[in-house]
């Protein structure tokens, strides 16, 4: 319980946890640590005190149990047993599976999810709600989620003219061609679903998929289907693209907001 | 019969009974000897040997970390891990806090106000416990010791059981939970409160008419009874988080691995039917046994499925899965949790499907 404390407020402290849950559960995380943190010592404390009470009393109540058992078995009897034993064996063999999650985050601590999960589910971009207006500074830094809402859905009415710089990673299809993807969540990893781009025209000649790239580009009315849900996913005219390292929050958020 | 054993057992004995401990009918005379002062030492033992195992299984893991890394880099692998550790990540401060409500309930409150508070015509009591649990936070594995000493408490049957199965599913907490999992639907929190509250009630009825007090052993003991309250309370606090902690480790195992393995094809097939989709949640929500305060996250992720589907995930999850029929078994007896665990399935389906029809 105590190390579970610590490895949440480990992941709470650094950045760790982005590659995981959205950043707004944050301070429930360090809440949750704390009292982990406080709780173990505590009720091992208790624990403790109260183990040399409880033998005597169960000394007593033993030999009171004695009469009554020795007048032949009750239906009753079977349960005080049991309910005993709950006592005195709190962590039952199934609390070892709290050591699971416990080795993945220290030892491993997987990476954000990328183009294999990318891959294999559908784009899920949504129509927004608005155009908020874009800056005026050229290329425009702008989301890749963001982007592809004004191009599917506002069919590249504010993108006209304008140099865009996009940061996603990067996803090959099974036939190799590159997209540059960004997955968004609700909540955590578990719901996250990617936001897919496809890339077209000045691309670097080999792709790594999981690599993170800034793109800067135009827009191109040009547009292909998921093959997986049939969502129509938009192209970028890509004139310029970079490596950069991953991103502090790799996932997009905007759909917490 | 607890006589006839030394009073110097081996830990061997003890960890026998953990063995047993979940449950089964034949109790052998070892669970009663465990109760005299020499198996109490015996019983310090094992914890000796508990931490010294998990030293060891420490120590063991930092020293093969190098080929359990290549082995987990698979990309498959990677997947997995990311999300079964997200799913324990985020659930793990809502368990924490669900976990302190309920043992600040089960310490502080003393349970005769429950008796105090219902009415006390069972019909009555049934809806008014509904709702009780509605307000009263805790996680499913909470409120199974909650309801055990509500009955003993002589609170009627069935207004406990409608306690035991509203309290998990539409608990402040949980609704919370289910707000922030699907923040644009605000309608899946009212369809949520609206069919667990339906379901409920409606076993506690059923309960009232067809149900017969020799199929319920009720717990003979307190569970927190002659201990201070801060003994009980973190006591409470530790059980709660180890136990619920290592289930819902479990539930993430398999939503992780639905999630990266299962082929998505599988799941939108299943989801592509409306029947086979309501099926297909219903199982997997009594398969996933994930705690109520986490499901709204899995069901939120499971995208391929119908909005009632989902709410079938939801009101079904909290009611019954593996871990609570186990739980139930354990504290009200095999064949109470036999007769009552299908009759919550088919209800808790029925509850939910009709809601989705008139809210979703």
């Amino acid at each position: 319980m105590f190390l579970v404390g610590a490895v949440l407020l480990h992941a709470g402290f650094t950045d760790l946890y982005l590659r995981y849950v959205k950043a707004g559960l944050r301070p429930l995380l360090l809440a949750a640590g704390a009292v982990l943190m406080v709780g173990a010592p505590a009720a091992v404390w208790y624990e403790f005190k109260g183990r040399r009470r409880h033998a005597q009393q169960d000394r007593r109540e033993d030999a009171h149990a004695h009469r009554v058992h020795d007048d032949g078995p009750d239906p009753g009897d079977e349960h005080d047993h049991r309910v005993d034993n709950d006592h005195g064996h709190r962590e039952a063999r199934i609390s070892w599976l709290l050591l699971v999650p416990l080795f993945a985050l220290m030892l491993v601590a997987p990476p954000a999810l990328g183009s294999y999960s990318a891959m294999r589910t559908g784009t899920a971009l949504q129509q927004p709600y608005g155009y908020a207006k874009l800056p005026a500074s050229d290329p425009v830094p702008i989301s890749l989620v963001d982007y592809a809402g004004r191009a599917v859905y506002d069919h590249g009415r504010s993108l006209r003219n304008r140099k865009v710089r996009i940061t996603g990673f990067v996803a090959l299809d099974t036939k190799g061609a590159p997209y540059l993807v960004r997955m968004a969540l609700n909540c955590c990893a578990a719901d996250a679903q990617p936001v897919k781009l496809a890339l077209m025209g000045d691309i670097p000649p080999v792709l790594r998929p999981d690599a993170w790239l800034q793109v800067t580009g135009v827009y191109t009315p040009k547009q292909t289907k998921d093959p997986v849900n049939n969502r129509p996913i938009p192209y970028l005219q890509v004139t310029e693209a970079k490596p950069v390292p991953t991103p502090r929050d790799p996932y997009d958020e905007s759909w917490n907001r | 019969m607890a006589t006839t054993r030394p009073a110097l057992t081996t830990a061997t004995d003890d960890r026998d009974a953990i063995v047993r401990a979940p449950d089964g009918p034949e109790r052998p005379a070892e669970t009663a000897g465990e109760r005299t002062g020499g198996d109490r030492m015996a019983g310090d033992g094992w914890h000796v040997n508990s931490s010294l195992a998990l030293i060891t299984v420490l120590l063991l893991v930092v020293v093969v970390q190098g080929p359990i890394r290549s082995a987990l880099a698979a990309p498959v692998m990677q997947s997995w891990m990311t999300v079964f550790v997200a799913v324990v990540l985020q659930a793990l401060p809502f368990l924490v806090l669900g976990v302190l409500l309920s043992a600040v309930l089960a310490v502080f409150v003393p349970s005769s106000f429950f008796a105090r508070a219902l009415p006390n015509r069972p019909g009555l009591a049934v809806p008014v416990a509904g709702m009780a649990g509605a307000v009263l936070p805790g996680c499913e594995c909470a409120s199974v010791p909650v309801a055990g000493a509500l009955v003993r408490r002589g609170v009627t049957p069935a207004a406990a059981l409608a306690f035991l199965l509203s309290a998990p599913a539409i608990n402040p907490v949980v609704l919370t939970a289910t707000a922030v999992a699907f923040p644009r639907r605000p309608e899946m929190v009212l369809g949520r409160f609206a069919a667990g509250l339906l379901v409920a009630c409606a076993m506690g009825w059923l309960w009232q008419r067809l149900g017969r007090t020799d199929w319920l052993r009720p717990p003979a003991h307190a569970r927190y009874d002659g201990r201070s309250k801060g003994a009980a309370f973190w006591d409470s606090v530790r059980h709660d988080v180890m136990h619920a902690g290592g289930f819902l480790v479990l539930g993430a195992m398999a939503a992780a691995t639905l999630k990266t393995v299962a082929p998505a094809d599988w799941l939108r097939t299943a989801a592509g039917n409306p029947f086979t989709a309501v099926g297909a949640l219903a199982v997997l929500a009594v398969v996933l046994s994930i705690c109520s305060e986490a499901d709204a996250f899995v069901a939120a992720s499971l995208t391929q499925f119908s909005l009632t589907a989902k709410l079938v995930f939801l009101v079904v999850g909290p009611m019954i899965d593996l871990k609570l029929f186990a739980m139930q078994a354990g504290t009200f007896g095999r064949g109470f949790a036999l007769r009552f665990a299908p009759a919550t399935f088919v209800l808790a389906i029925a509850g939910a499907v009709v809601t989705g029809a008139v809210l979703l």
